[in-house]
């Protein structure tokens, strides 16, 4: 008996950009549902601790300082018509979190406060305390208990299915905790399955965030955009690589080198702490490579801020200090090392989150949508500001589940064999059943993050880059061999991460070709080999597409400029 | 350092399907977690070993799990606090839920109460144009309860959910409290109406587990007895939990020393003929031991009743 759901809309993942987009489905007259591999509240998205930007009228702010800015932020690789949308209806959508429930942090009189983040020169990045995103979330999520949304809750996708036409017509997905295979047809597909940050080791990102959704989306035909964008935070703790946000700097933390000189003066003078993340890492980096650093790190130092600051602001910080550095950021600097912490690349979309393009500019898969930090519309480009990409999840969330919604009212449900279901379950056995060879699934992991992590760091050239390709391309041998210990059905969490090590490396793929066919230096992508930005060559998008029988296929989009002509970037 | 980790481990699937626990030897750092032990056991020594676990970082509420004897997070618990040279650390799953396998629980029943208080705003009236206006300190002090990451070690150590299942439990009714106590919430009176039923918030034994075991700080209890307050304040129709409550005062107020006879009739109403006759064993034993306290006006205030009276007065002083 093959089991089979049926929904309008169906939206893989329960982060802030899945809940957004299933609500605003909704509110079409969609019937709608959520499949996630973990409970809504464990997404990665509740991890966000600085804030969230918009640029409020009623403040004195203006929405084009915030999208140039974005645009600048991103070494004009950005999309401009995305980041003004992003701009124009970021005031509408805090609005709208607040009358849900966020408990904003407020001024004296009451009104919503903001603070400082980096890359921008105003304070237009609202939050709570610095736990924003956990806020952020647990009200999505009351919100969706609220509509009854019906969301099944640890079910882990596998792929994409699609109907005789070349359309998404839904997914599988087999449920963890009994193994149990079904199909869920849908007319529209929404992916907001988060970032790939696992890819790399260290990293800022949960052990879930591991590109599921960019890799499904991807072997479905859908390209994937930026890849070779990868975010590295200037404030990460050596080891496990956990994050200390910017909300620190925001609140006014300094940078010290082992002299404890303010080193970001002679990088980024007027901004100083708050210059964008990429000139921040880097800043770092060379402080560390040229002998400045202390055991590889810098330091971050707060103790100006006082007592009271950092109990209300950076509550969860200084305990996330205490509790894994064993340091009190009343009393003492803390070490922190720029790490691995967001994909500004991912699937293609444009502004209505549709992952195909119906004027035929590019291909894509019809009924496939996505959202969030799965998605590249493109708008961070080269490197993103803190507090956008909280922003970029509500905004286009909303966007792209309105959008399904209004899509599949026009469509019949699609056909699709129930073979497909046998298929995957033919595909999981099979990985079940190989047999003992030595080798792990947490070895090639690790190994996988240790090669990025070398190849493809805040530095980047030829050789390095080559060799870690290299590197991906045996790890994806062993793979294909390597058996699982665990044989049962229930909760089987050694197939799940096994299937996550398959998506991942396929995100590794994609990132290396990126990266090495990319010949300049742009934002985080930053070429020791190539120092100059390149406008003449390069002020355009790589697009990679899955060939199922070859090698991956590469395809260009020129960047969309409105009203902002490339300039030399200084801060 | 060398250290035994005791697990409690369970497969539903294996002929006989009981729990059993297994031991593992590892070597650890000081700087290792709970949660990067069992990783490594997991990764190194036996890929079965189920748990979840996602951020590392005390922020998603997956790890919960019985450490010594306690819940807390395992991503949150340092190796080195609980051991000082080569003991045994004990590892469980959490309690007051059931086990699917190894070390994860089943949390339908956790959400199905924390559905069950109705967690979402619902403000009266249409939505202002702008921001809802708040007092900076409310907000502030409402952040404290939303800190709550769901993650289940409160219920799974409440003393009063292991004797009643039917309890709401800690979790979800600090959730409740943080809407009781949002300015922008206009259900406050039918919210603390319905905490008022039996399995409400009157069913908390204020054992103070919930406060212990927070990993962040949430305070259950406290929200409880908060509750409770205003409850009272909003003239919820009493129940014997509340009744209870106001009679224990009035009579300290009174009297300054418990009637104890006195407190029980008004707990549960003279009325209530069966509760009444209940205690008919308990005054014939007591009776010629003499050990029946005084009570109505045989129970006489202490001296210097008057002192705390005026403690009385101050308290009940707006502030
Ligand atoms: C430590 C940290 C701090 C950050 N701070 C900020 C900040 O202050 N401001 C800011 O703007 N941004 C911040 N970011 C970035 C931001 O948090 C994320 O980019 C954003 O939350 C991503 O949201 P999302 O909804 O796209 O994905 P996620 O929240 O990661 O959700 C992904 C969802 O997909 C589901 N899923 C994945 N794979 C599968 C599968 N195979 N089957 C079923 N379901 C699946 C998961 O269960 C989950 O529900 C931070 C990031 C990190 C790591
Ligand atoms: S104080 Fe009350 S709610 Fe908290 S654990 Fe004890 S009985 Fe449960
Ligand atoms: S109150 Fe504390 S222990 Fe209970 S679920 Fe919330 S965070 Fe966990
Ligand atoms: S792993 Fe997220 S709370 Fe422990």
């Amino acid at each position: 008996m093959v089991t089979t759901y049926e929904f309008d809309v169906l939206v893989m993942g329960a982060g802030l950009a899945g809940l957004r987009a299933a609500l605003a489905a909704h509110q079409t007259g969609a019937t709608v549902a959520v499949i996630t591999k973990v409970h809504p509240v464990r997404s990665h998205s509740n991890a966000a601790q600085g804030g969230i930007n918009a640029a409020l009228t009623d403040r004195g702010d203006k929405w084009e300082e915030h999208a140039f800015e974005t645009v600048k932020g991103s070494d004009y690789l950005s999309d401009q018509d995305a980041v003004e949308i992003l701009a124009q209806e970021a005031g509408q959508d805090i609005l709208a979190l607040e009358h849900m429930g966020v408990i904003f942090n407020r001024n004296e009189e009451g009104r919503l406060g903001t603070r400082r983040f980096g890359g921008q020169k105003r304070a237009r990045t609202f939050f709570v305390s610095d736990f924003t995103g956990q806020a952020l979330l647990h009200v999505l999520y009351e919100q969706a208990m609220k509509a009854r949304l019906p969301v099944f809750e640890e079910w882990f996708v596998t792929s994409l299915v699609k109907d005789e036409q070349g359309r998404c017509g839904g997914v599988l997905a087999f449920e963890i905790r009994s193994g149990r295979m079904a199909l869920f047809k849908a007319k529209a597909v929404v992916i907001a399955a988060g970032g790939l940050g696992r890819v790399f080791e260290p990293s800022t990102n949960a052990l879930i965030c591991t590109g599921d959704g960019i890799a499904i989306a991807y072997r479905g035909g859908a390209p994937l955009m930026d890849m070779e964008m990868v975010q590295y935070h200037p404030t990460t703790l050596q080891g496990k690589g956990l994050l200390l946000s910017e909300a620190a700097r925001g609140e006014g933390a300094y940078l010290l080198n082992a002299e404890g000189e303010r080193f970001m003066e002679q990088y980024a003078p007027n901004m100083m702490e708050l210059a964008s993340r990429d000139v921040v890492s880097r800043a770092e980096q060379i402080e560390i490579n040229e002998g400045r650093g202390i055991n590889g790190c810098v330091l971050l130092d707060c103790r100006h801020l006082g007592k009271k600051l950092i109990r209300e602001r950076l509550s969860q910080i200084s305990e996330e200090a205490k509790s894994f550095a064993n340091i009190d950021l009343t009393e003492e600097p803390v070490p922190i090392c720029p790490g691995m912490h967001y994909m500004m690349g991912g699937v293609k979309t444009d502004v209505e989150g549709r992952c195909w393009d119906p004027a035929g500019g590019w291909q894509g898969v019809p009924g496939l949508f996505a959202a969030g930090e799965a998605a590249c519309l493109s708008l961070h480009g080269g490197n993103r500001l803190g507090a956008n990409s909280l922003l970029e999840t509500v905004v286009f969330g909303r966007r792209a589940g309105r959008c399904a919604g209004e899509y599949a009212e026009t469509l019949a449900f699609p056909r699709i064999s129930d073979g497909v279901v046998k298929d995957g379950e033919n595909a999981l056995k099979k990985v079940l059943a190989r047999p003992e060879t030595g080798d792990t699934v947490a070895r090639i992991r690790h190994e996988m993050g240790c090669a990025m992590t070398e190849g493809f760091g805040v530095f980047r050239d030829e050789e390095g880059m080559a060799h870690a390709q290299q590197t991906v391309g045996s790890l994806r041998e062993r793979w294909n061999r390597v058996a699982i210990h665990d044989k049962g059905q229930v909760f089987n969490t050694s197939l799940v991460r096994a299937l996550e090590l398959d998506f991942m490396l396929d995100c590794a793929e994609t990132i290396a070709l990126g990266a090495v066919t990319r010949t300049e230096s742009r934002g985080a992508h930053f070429r020791t080999d190539c120092l100059e930005r390149d406008d003449d060559h390069w002020l355009k998008h790589i697009l990679i597409h899955y060939r199922p029988d070859g090698p991956p296929q590469l395809d260009y989009l020129p960047v969309r400029i409105t009203q902002w002509e490339p300039q030399v970037r200084v801060y | 350092m060398q250290t035994t980790f005791h697990i409690r481990r369970f497969n539903p699937e294996s002929e006989s399907p009981q729990s059993y626990f297994q031991d593992y030897q590892l070597a650890t750092e000081r700087s290792d977690t709970v949660l990067d032990a069992l990783i490594r056991i997991r990764e190194t020594v036996d890929e079965s070993l189920t748990l979840r676990c996602s951020c590392r970082g005390a922020i998603c509420g997956s790890c919960g799990m019985r450490i010594n004897g306690h819940a807390a997070l395992a991503c949150k618990t340092k190796v080195a606090s609980l051991i000082s040279s080569g003991e045994t650390i004990h590892v469980e799953p959490m309690n007051n839920m059931p086990v699917i396998k190894d070390l994860v629980t089943d949390m339908a029943g956790f959400w199905e109460k924390i559905r069950q208080v109705q967690p979402w705003l619902q403000p009266t009236g249409s939505a202002p144009e702008g921001e809802y206006l708040a007092a900076p300190e409310a907000m502030n002090h409402l952040t404290g309860v939303m800190h709550c990451i769901m993650c289940g070690a409160c219920v799974s150590d409440c003393a009063a959910l292991e004797v009643n299942p039917n309890f709401v439990g800690p979790a979800a009714l600090a959730k409740a409290y943080r809407f009781v106590a949002d300015p922008r919430d206009g259900n406050s009176s039918s919210r603390l109406g319905e905490l008022n039923n039996p399995g409400g918030m009157w069913d908390c034994t204020r054992c103070m587990e919930c406060i212990e075991v927070c990993p962040k700080g949430v305070g259950a209890m406290d929200r409880i007895m908060t509750l409770r307050a205003k409850g009272i304040e909003h003239g919820v129709p009493s129940t014997s939990g509340s009744r209870h409550t106001e009679a224990f005062a009035d009579i300290i107020e009174q009297k300054g020393r418990l009637d104890e006879p006195m407190l029980a009739v008004r707990t549960f109403g003279l009325t209530n003929l069966r509760q009444m006759f209940s205690f008919l064993p308990m005054i014939f034993r007591a009776l010629p031991r003499g050990k029946l306290p005084r009570s109505g006006p045989l129970h006489r205030p202490i001296p210097g009743i008057d002192r705390i009276r005026r403690l009385f007065q101050r308290a009940k002083e707006p502030r």
